[in-house]
């Protein structure tokens, strides 16, 4: 049970995605959970071990490190990929509603349960809108916790039991930094790509309502 | 053996949820079992490495970890997670026992109808019903008691930066830091939280269910 497990969900979302929806994926399974799991783990791996103050007092390393990195970027980033894979289960949800529905009604309710058409794309809506809006929110929490997104190679503490000011060296500093514009390079494309497929769906279905009604009056 | 297995046996239950019972089981795998695996125990992994007291004294760390931490939290976490997700096991034996039943019925000569034995979903009525209905009960018992656990244990939801130890070997009050206390703090409230929403989704099915079968004996009486 690990990125196993998110991977076979946005698989079996996929089906129901639109084509713009599918690059989505594949962008987050390629770039953001591949990229996490096979490089960016190992390098904030042992950030706390090697996180090292110019001091011997026992307990203000501790103390410094937790004061810098009260959240560190590394599970910010798991909790992202998996709260912005999340609004995806409602269109699964939707489905499996609407097929339900007509094994218990006997009979064909649907052209097919898995179109994007009426409450199913309200659904499909609101979750993109979902999706776009927790890669905001999270991409403030990072600029917020963190001044930015520079990480700097080297913070001064004097919190207690720091007996004064303090030089504390933070470990493979660029590394990390590139790792993060790297992260943020990507949830924009991710943005960007939702608002795509949120412009496109309702144009499209704007139009489709649009001709509709053009064709009932000329009847 | 890991969280794996947990998943294959709870995916069975799945199919005989109610759509509140297959949200709830969602909850519990992304947002509890997931976070736990990814995220949480990392966080822990360190914890008694990176317990830094301020003596020198040999066994003093170790005598002050272990009486401020008398079982981690991620070990908590785990336990919680699988007494939680044991009574739906209740169910799946049910379904299976009721499936044998049926089938033993059927090569005794019985009629039954082949068609509701080859579907899958089985209704909740009946004895299922009541076998389902303890099923939630207990998991919300298991629930509060863990969160009840928790609170006792560590003296409310957040995790000092500073704990002051004299157990002995240490000489005299000792001052001891928690690797973290922040980001350990941040999952506990995070846990919490999943925990009390997965407590609301079993009480809103408890409901759904009496309501349900309250509403079927009014329309049978009537």
């Amino acid at each position: 049970m690990s990125w196993a497990f998110l991977r076979d969900l946005l698989s079996g979302v996929n089906k129901y995605s639109t084509g713009i929806g599918r690059i989505w994926v594949a962008v987050v399974f390629m770039f953001r959970l591949l990229v996490y799991v096979a490089a960016a783990e190992n390098i904030w791996k042992h950030e706390h071990d090697e996180f090292e103050c110019n001091i011997k007092q026992p307990g203000c390393e501790n103390v410094c490190f937790d004061h810098f990195f009260p959240v560190s970027h590394i599970r910010l980033w798991a909790l992202q990929l998996i709260m912005v894979s999340t609004p995806s289960l409602l269109v699964v949800f939707h489905v499996a509603y609407r097929e339900n529905r007509e094994k218990h009604h006997n009979q064909k309710l649907y052209r097919n349960p898995g179109k994007i058409d009426g409450g199913l794309l309200c659904t499909y809506l609101i979750s993109l809108i979902l999706k776009t809006g927790l890669e905001i929110v999270f991409l403030v929490l990072f600029y917020k916790l963190y001044n930015g997104f520079k990480i700097p190679r080297l913070v001064k503490c004097d919190i207690k039991p720091c007996p004064n000011t303090v030089d504390c060296y933070i470990s493979k500093p660029t590394e990390k930094m590139i790792f993060l514009y790297f992260l943020v390079a990507t949830s924009c494309l991710c943005i960007v790509l939702n608002l795509s497929e949120l412009s496109y769906l309702i144009f499209k279905y704007s139009i489709k309502c649009y001709l509709k009604r053009h064709m009932k009056k000329q009847q | 053996m890991d969280w794996g297995t947990l998943q294959a046996v709870l995916g069975g239950v799945n199919k005989h949820s109610t759509s509140i019972g297959k949200i709830w089981l969602t909850v519990l795998f992304i947002f509890r079992i997931m976070i736990l695996v990814v995220a949480a125990e990392r966080v822990w992994g360190d914890e008694q490495q990176d317990f830094v007291c301020n003596t020198l004294q040999p066994g003093c760390r170790n005598v002050c970890y272990d009486h401020f931490f008398p079982i981690s939290h991620i070990r908590l976490w785990a336990l919680q997670l699988i007494f939680v997700s044991t009574p739906a096991l209740l169910v799946a034996m049910h379904v299976a026992y009721t499936r044998h039943e049926k089938k033993r019925r059927f090569r005794n000569g019985e009629k039954i109808d082949i068609e509701e034995l080859k579907n899958e979903k089985i209704h909740i009525r009946g004895p299922l019903w009541w076998t389902y209905t303890s099923s939630i009960f207990f998991r919300i018992i298991f629930e509060a008691v863990f969160m009840y656990v928790f609170y006792y244990m560590y003296d409310g939801y957040q995790m000092p930066r500073l704990v002051k130890c004299d157990a002995w070997p240490c000489p005299n009050t000792v001052d001891c830091f928690v690797s973290r206390p922040t980001e350990k703090t941040t999952f506990t409230i995070f846990m919490l939280a999943v925990s009390g929403i997965c407590m609301m989704l079993n009480l809103a099915e408890l409901c759904y269910l009496v309501i349900k079968i309250c509403m079927k004996e009014c329309r049978k009486t009537t």
